[in-house]
């Protein structure tokens, strides 16, 4: 045979084999969607991993997940670094905008007590609302310059939200609406699908892995993630938005991250709010 | 076990279009090349999985090209393709196999 | 425009326990942005906290703290309903001050 021809066959073989791979080993059934049994099984998981932990603490991260973490958690929160940001929210709240309307106009009850209230899909939108994307749809139809999704004026107003919510539990409705269920999947599928070169899911992490060490970093449970957002991160020195960690997290997985509040990050939001109803809202959040 | 059966197969791609001794690259072959690695990173891109390194290969191809380096350019700009072609693969794997993680 | 600084001092017994958060970005100088200009030095240089007229504290920072640094120590007197000063003064010679009541 000639040089090009084995190759050729070389170059088949090897299609043909990854062809086998790419063929799953188990017949996996199509599934009829059943969120509510998704969310027993969900948070079923959790608790039979980590027995000890209340269910409320699951919303303390990587705190509920090592004892030395957690005091050291626990004495900062006596004078938590997220502080200022509370003070800039609380004051961005009330600034009138150039029309004489506020941000907390734009919320029921003032923006008070309502975090948990997000994320929601909009039936008349057809897409799931998250409050950072609540936030800055207010600023838009009120003529006003929207905020950067990932840190500053975002992170201080959705951490004063989130402050007048603790306590309060999720409880993420999915309504009788078959693009609110397309939405649901899509999160649920983005939360488990490997990306990225170094072909890690959100799950790797966050359900096979939690209480466990990447590097340096205790992983925390994937079971209460977003009730402590935003956080005020030490690795970033500051605060960083449920947009900022879902974008970063992509690009240390080595995947270009796609845009804060893209389609895919808003459906996932709504997954992982709804399967982690009924934990309270602890945000803001410190974390290391 | 099944989670490296996309490793393992991600390894062979990469391990199977490398190319072995050859001569010189010229301009042409660094362009060729940059063509096709282009194509590979929008077609990623278009999945909404395209991997950074991939990327960054391609910037580094563009560089190596404009001091000259056309051997370092077409090298930077196939292994920008490869992890391209490896990122679309693992797309369309990942379709069905997103289900081997689920909490079920 | 709000204080730099937040104190929280406790009085137990004969001692007092004093915390406090200040912000303050902290740059040290090495740290380079985006554009891979080097970001320039700012940082707090001396912190003094007095109680009853007299520094109980005096801490010599510089380009090793952190930024919104968190400063805890206690220290021999103090009572409930005492004042104290917090003061810091950076390189730029910027500096803030806040005076609290002893709980």
């Amino acid at each position: 045979m000639t040089m090009r021809k084995l190759s050729g066959v070389v170059l088949a073989g090897l299609t043909m084999a990854v062809t086998l791979l790419a063929v799953p080993v188990v017949a996996i059934a199509a599934d009829t969607p059943n969120p509510p049994a998704d969310l027993k099984a969900f948070q079923k998981y959790f608790k039979d991993k980590f027995p000890k932990v209340k269910f409320e603490d699951f919303v303390n991260g990587p705190y509920s997940m090592d004892e030395g973490l957690y005091k050291q958690w626990k004495e900062k929160e006596e004078f938590p670094p997220y502080e200022f940001a509370l003070d800039l929210g609380k004051e961005l709240m009330a600034k009138p905008f150039k029309n004489g309307k506020t941000l907390a106009d734009c919320f029921p009850n003032k923006g008070i007590g309502v975090r948990q209230d997000y994320p929601y899909f909009d039936t008349k939108q057809g897409k799931v609302i998250t409050l950072e994307l609540a936030v800055n749809q207010c600023l838009e139809s009120n003529g006003e310059q929207p905020y950067s999704y990932v840190k500053d004026e975002m992170a201080a107003v959705t951490a004063y939200m989130a402050y007048t919510s603790r306590g309060k539990v999720f409880d993420v409705k999915i309504p009788d609406d078959p693009r609110a269920l397309a939405a649901y999947e899509n999160g649920k599928r983005y939360f488990y699908t490997r990306r990225g070169q170094l072909n890690f899911s959100c799950a790797t992490c966050h359900v096979q892995s939690p209480g466990e060490r990447i590097r340096a970093e205790v992983l925390a449970p994937a079971l209460g993630i977003l009730n402590a957002m935003p956080i005020y991160r030490s690795e970033w020195s500051g605060m960083g938005t449920t947009s900022r960690r879902f974008t970063t997290c992509n690009s240390q997985v080595r995947g270009v991250p796609l845009k804060p509040q893209d389609e895919e990050y808003r459906d996932l939001e709504y997954y992982l709010s709804y399967v982690s109803n009924g934990l309270p809202i602890s945000g803001p959040g410190a974390r290391p | 076990m099944r989670r490296s059966i996309a490793a393992l197969a991600v390894t062979l791609i990469l391990g199977g279009f490398i190319a072995s001794a050859h001569a010189a690259s010229t301009e042409a072959d660094y362009k060729a090349a940059y063509a096709a690695a282009e194509a590979a990173n929008a077609e990623a891109n278009k999945l909404r999985n395209q991997w950074t390194t991939a990327v960054s290969a391609l910037a580094a191809a563009k560089k190596a090209a404009e001091e000259g380096d056309f051997d370092k350019a077409t090298a930077e700009a196939k292994k920008s393709e490869e992890l391209s072609k490896a990122a679309i693969f693992q797309t369309n794997e990942q379709k069905e196999n997103w289900k081997l993680l689920e909490i079920r | 425009m709000a204080s730099t600084i937040r104190v929280r001092a406790t009085a137990s017994g004969d001692s007092t326990e004093v915390q406090a958060l200040i912000q303050h970005p902290m740059d040290s100088g090495f740290v380079k942005d985006a554009k891979g200009q080097l970001i320039p030095p700012h940082f707090i240089q001396q912190v003094v906290v007095e109680h009853d007229g007299k520094p109980v504290f005096i801490a010599d920072w510089g380009p090793a703290v952190s930024k919104d640094p968190y400063l805890k120590f206690a220290f021999k007197g103090g009572k409930k309903g005492d004042d104290l000063k917090v003061s810091w003064t950076d390189n730029k010679g910027a500096s803030d001050t806040l005076t609290a009541k002893i709980q």
